[in-house]
């Protein structure tokens, strides 16, 4: 294999650094005019990324092993792209107001930076790659949580997250140094197969975990979740609720597989506690909450708990509803972000009681908003219904009743909170609801995606199965 | 084939065309959305039927075509769903029927709609229905049937409920869709059982003859029946439930609040077919492995076609009369599917069937649409309203009549052969029977002949509006659908659709022919010494007081179901359930609900805001996990 084919191999990175580059020079170069059209430039040049990098290849790998692909990679990868897509239409709007009208350009190749390292943590089969795309994943996200300069409450999380992610790095690092000592490689295909129960190598399985843990973000881990996700701005959040989650759910899933599967026993006991106390204490505290956005944060934890139920069952369904959960989830949860980021943006309000009476004023916002939620609880026939349903059976065919059982429970509780937003956009009377507001057409094309997604990807079959066929023998 | 594709699309596309943006268009373009989309569905339809029955016969048997189907959802190793195209003598002929009658409803309705609130709606809903008719009949499954058998129940209760600010249109809305809604109950568990004990949905492995496939369902007993005859006799009831068979035919008289050419599309021709199309699909499971359940059928058709045609003579509204005498003759297609068997010239029954589907769809649209000519001008659907007729309204009248005597069964009309057939069958299969039939074939006669005398003749009464002949829009349907009235017993049926699939010579049976034509002149003779120049009204003999009453009333069987389901069910029993719902099913809501609430409150410190104690919790939870596999 000569050199350039490794970078064939690994072609999805290639072109993703490619339209890095060209942003970042774009932005220098440009004069004022040509800033203009930054941000149509970057959208639709993403928007041929995920174009070009659409079809699975073979499987193979890269530079000795370090760098590993398989075919399910790429629908993981695109349904990242999909989702980063959907929040650069949500955002643009944000960039055209004059207070942030300098920073557009960072805010383009900062998040595409942190796409670019969850790319890696998905390919890599080396500690190190993956060690350097968590922490691409991660550092630039932290600057992109404080990026509201004027505002307090985004700087606050921005150091919140970048101390409690630096701490939980410097856990799952340590981890993997035990690892490290007790194998001598740091090679993931090595490293399996030295594994076995020795004590040194259970301690270094639980740090490893927890630090992915706190990406993923399940109960005890959680804490920063709310803080973070209520400070940051709204488009920073969804990336945060959906693409960072969703890669980080991926991976957790994929390591679990690759790594740790002499552990089995032994993680899926964990996962089993550790997916009652997230579901539940997601829900328990979602319930309170007043502001849209910490609503959402601890919506998603409990969210995270039931993709988990997928990791759980261990099996290729289960690996196929993971990926199919996350798809869903990405379109249902940006729905509401991108109504929630179309009113903040206008109104400056985040607050549920905020929303009384929005149908009067604005209908189809309002109605996009509802089927989000539908779609996030779960109720038929929203794409929403399918994915739990799917999720749920997989676990059940692996004989997790109980946890299927308290899954189900708590589902009618978060209905309980989806709904009440709902009805305070239609019920609940109101004197002075928002102004109507007015979108502007890249937000609305994200919207009406979105709401073509929550409606018709629970009735179209084929793509269950095109996700089931590519996953096959990971 | 596959542009047969296209066929099931165009409606679909008009429908979210219209619903979508319906009231931004003006009536004209939205009724010329919605027709123009049906012509081009009949057009391709005519096309397809031509192309089918001249090319795919392979030594001299309809081959069945399945140009798409593809899979939707996979449940378990075997079973699947899918959704696909299903091309056979069966279906394409049903094509036609369908689109035929569809597009001549909306051309109709062009005028006897015009100026409604609501037409934008109307088109929308009329361009639903067909899809989803058109749906259930090239379906290739069992379950894709199910979905758009469905379909067809939710656009009928909306274009029966199109009036939504009448009080009664909705309750027949209503009364029309639970009745139906309950019957698929039976439908449904009919389709588990069957594909449980099968694994198959598929029309094309169920009907195949195979009996390797019924093998368990017939092994399985359950309260003295194998699950066969259970799952077809459940599939039966739901056909039953659309079909408006006694005892489940309550919703149909009263679906005529909808506006009448809906009435005459989904309540004539189309919709309540759908349990005659759905026995006849199964037909080979039916005859081959469950001969007691087609038995039952042709009886319940029996009975079901006498009591329709008893209650038609007394009604007074003529869409009613119309109504019940659908009923009847749906009662003679069930008939004749129950005494039919499968090879040969055995199976004229299921040839005369569905020839009588066929013309039956064609006259009883026309009697529809003619009704709906009279009472667009008249402005009433009760007889003492009308009147002499026959001058103002030539081509309504003429039309009218050419039906009235297609549906008497008077040679050359179509009606006469395909009735005529049935009777053949009926004789053959139990002469009993095949008088009763005659009988009934003799009521029909008579009291379509009794509501045609009402309307033309007779003096003419005062109107406020001077009387017209109706606008070219709707003459035209009648005069077109009069065609295939009149030449329709010409087509050479049994060459076409037959049980088999092989082609045959359809005999008269003279003997026959002759009795039928001798009763039904009878029957038209008497309904013109009463009605054709009424000097009083005609009174009813004191010994049939009783008889009469009843019989307006419907024989009180709408009156049993409410003292079933307001007195027993809702009294009984639902009291019991919503007091079990309340306290206990509730209850355990409710608790949950402040379980969580308490919890809920008393965890809230956790989310403190420090950062130290994040980090102190997230260091816990990594002990925490250590301890806990530690000790599994």
């Amino acid at each position: 294999m000569s050199y350039f084919d490794n970078f064939l191999i690994m072609r999805s990175e290639v072109s993703l650094l490619t339209v890095i580059l060209f942003l970042l020079l774009f932005d220098i170069i440009a004069g004022k005019k040509g800033k203009k059209y930054f941000q149509p430039v970057a959208i639709l040049l993403f928007a041929l990324h995920t174009l070009t990098n659409l079809v699975p290849e073979a499987a193979g790998e890269a530079f000795g092993g370090m760098y590993q692909y398989h075919p399910v990679m790429t629908i993981i990868k695109t349904v990242l792209n999909v989702a980063t897509l959907i929040i650069f239409l949500q955002s643009k709007h944000v960039f055209d107001g004059n207070e942030m009208k300098d920073q557009r350009g960072e805010y383009y190749f900062l998040t595409l930076s942190t796409l670019l390292g969850m790319y890696l943590m998905i390919s890599s089969g080396h500690f190190l790659l993956f060690f350097i795309g968590l922490e691409t994943a991660s550092i630039p996200l932290a600057t992109l949580i404080a990026f509201s300069k004027h505002c307090k409450k985004s700087a606050e999380a921005g150091v919140k997250f970048i101390l409690l992610s630096a701490f939980s790095s410097g856990i799952l690092l340590f981890g993997i140094s035990y690892l490290y000592g007790t194998t001598g490689s740091l090679y993931f295909t090595e490293v399996s197969m030295q594994i076995s129960h020795n004590p040194l190598q259970i301690m270094a399985f639980i740090f490893f975990l927890s630090g992915l843990f706190f990406k993923v973000s399940f109960v005890p881990f959680h804490l920063w979740t709310a803080d973070v996700y209520e400070g940051a701005p709204t488009n920073v959040t969804s990336y945060l609720s959906v693409v960072s989650k969703g890669s980080a759910a991926f991976v957790l899933m994929t390591l679990l597989f690759k790594l740790f599967g002499s552990y089995l026993y032994e993680w899926q006991t964990l996962l089993f506690w550790i997916i009652i106390v997230t579901i539940t204490v997601g829900n328990l505290f979602a319930l309170r909450q007043q502001n849209i956005k910490r609503f959402l944060a601890f919506s998603s934890i409990s969210q995270a708990g039931y993709i988990a139920l997928g990791i759980i069952s261990g099996s290729a369904l289960g690996m196929t509803t993971v990926i199919y959960y996350i798809f869903v989830y990405i379109f249902s949860n940006l729905a509401a972000f991108g109504v929630i980021s179309a009113i903040e943006s206008r109104t400056g309000k985040t607050d549920i009681p905020d929303y009384k009476g929005l149908y009067q004023t604005n209908p189809k916002l309002s109605f996009v908003m509802m089927l989000a939620m539908f779609s996030l609880a779960g109720i038929a026939p929203f794409a929403g219904f399918m994915s739990k349903f799917f999720i749920f059976s997989a676990a059940a065919e692996q004989g997790f009743y109980l946890l299927v059982i308290v899954a189900v429970v708590n589902t009618i509780i978060s209905l309980y909170y989806y709904l009440r937003v709902v009805k305070a956009m239609f019920i609940d009377p109101n004197g002075q609801p928002l102004p109507a507001l007015s979108t502007d057409s890249w937000n609305r094309a994200s919207l009406i995606l979105c709401t073509a997604a929550i409606i018709f990807v629970g009735l179209l079959g084929f793509i269950l199965d095109m996700i089931e066929k590519q996953s096959f023998g990971i | 084939m596959e542009y047969t594709l296209m066929i099931l699309l165009l409606p679909l596309v008009s429908f979210v065309l219209l619903g979508l943006s319906g009231n931004k268009l003006s009536h004209k373009t939205s009724g010329m959305i919605g027709t123009g989309s049906l012509l081009m569905v009949a057009l391709l339809s005519f096309y397809a039927a031509g192309e089918y029955f001249t090319t795919q016969k392979v030594d001299a048997i309809f081959q069945t075509l399945v140009p798409l189907n593809v899979p939707w959802l996979n449940m378990g190793a075997n079973l699947h769903i899918d959704m696909g195209i299903l091309l056979d003598p069966l279906s394409v002929m049903m094509l036609v029927v369908i689109s035929t009658v569809s597009l001549m409803v909306h051309i109709y309705s062009l005028g006897y709609m015009k100026g409604e609130k609501g037409f934008q709606r109307y088109y929308a809903f009329l361009s639903l229905f067909t899809f989803s008719m058109l749906g259930l009949v090239l379906s290739t499954n069992i379950f894709q049937m199910y979905i758009f058998w469905e379909l067809v129940g939710v656009s009928s209760y909306l274009l029966i409920g199109f009036y939504y600010t009448k009080p009664s249109a909705v309750a027949a809305a209503k009364k029309a869709f639970i009745v139906t809604r309950f019957a698929d109950m039976f439908f449904l568990i009919g389709i588990l059982v069957l594909s449980y004990y099968t694994q198959t949905f598929d029309f094309g492995t169920l009907t195949s003859g195979n009996g390797a496939v019924f093998q368990q369902a017939i092994s399985t007993q359950f309260l003295g029946a194998s699950a066969l005859v259970w799952a077809m006799a459940l599939i039966f009831i739901g056909g039953a439930g659309k079909s408006a068979m006694f005892p489940l035919h309550i919703w149909l008289p009263d679906a005529m609040e909808g506006p009448t050419p809906v009435s005459a599309l989904i309540h004539a021709a189309t919709m309540v077919v759908a349990g005659v199309y759905l026995v006849a699909r199964l037909f080979p499971v039916y005859v081959l492995f469950t001969p007691q359940v087609l038995e039952g059928i042709a009886y319940v058709g029996a009975f079901t076609s006498m009591f329709a045609a008893v209650i038609a003579i007394v009604q007074t509204d003529i869409k009613r009369v119309l109504a019940f005498s659908t009923i009847s003759q749906i009662g003679f297609m069930m008939v004749a599917l129950g005494v039919s068997k499968f090879d040969g010239h055995e199976g004229l029954g299921y040839m005369a069937s569905l020839f009588h589907l066929f013309t039956h769809a064609m006259f009883k649209a026309l009697l529809f649409l003619g009704a709906g000519s009279v009472i667009h001008a008249v402005h009433s659907n009760e007889m003492e309203n009308m009147g002499g007729l026959r001058k103002k309204m030539p081509i309504t009248h003429l039309t009218f009549l050419t039906a009235c005597l297609a549906i008497a069964g008077i040679p050359p009309f179509s009606g006469f052969f395909s009735k005529d057939e049935i009777l053949s069958a009926t004789y053959q299969y139990n002469t009993g029977l095949g008088i009763w039939m005659t009988l009934v074939a003799g009521l029909t006669a008579f009291y379509m002949f009794r509501l045609y005398y009402s309307i033309f003749w007779g003096k003419e009464k005062q109107h406020a509006h001077p009387l017209h002949e109706s606008p070219k829009s709707m003459t035209f349907p009648l005069i077109f659908l009069a065609i295939p009235t009149l030449l329709g017993g010409f087509i050479p049926f049994g060459q076409l659709v037959t049980a088999d699939r092989a082609p045959y010579t359809i005999h008269m049976d003279w003997l026959v022919a002759v009795i039928s034509v001798v009763v039904a002149l009878e029957a038209i003779f008497i309904a013109s010494k009463l009605y054709q120049h009424p000097k009083k009204p005609a009174t009813v003999p004191s010994g049939l007081k009783g008889f009469h009453k009843a019989a307006s009333h419907r024989f009180y069987v709408d009156e049993v179901y409410l003292f079933v389901t307001k007195k027993i069910l809702f009294n009984g029993i639902s009291r019991a359930f919503a007091w079990f719902d309340r306290h206990v099913v509730d209850g355990f809501i409710n608790g949950l609900a402040t379980a969580t609430d308490w919890f809920s409150i008393r965890i809230r410190g956790f989310q403190s805001g420090e950062i130290a104690w994040y980090a102190w919790v997230f260091l816990f939870g990594t002990l925490l996990i250590t301890v806990l596999i530690l000790f599994i």
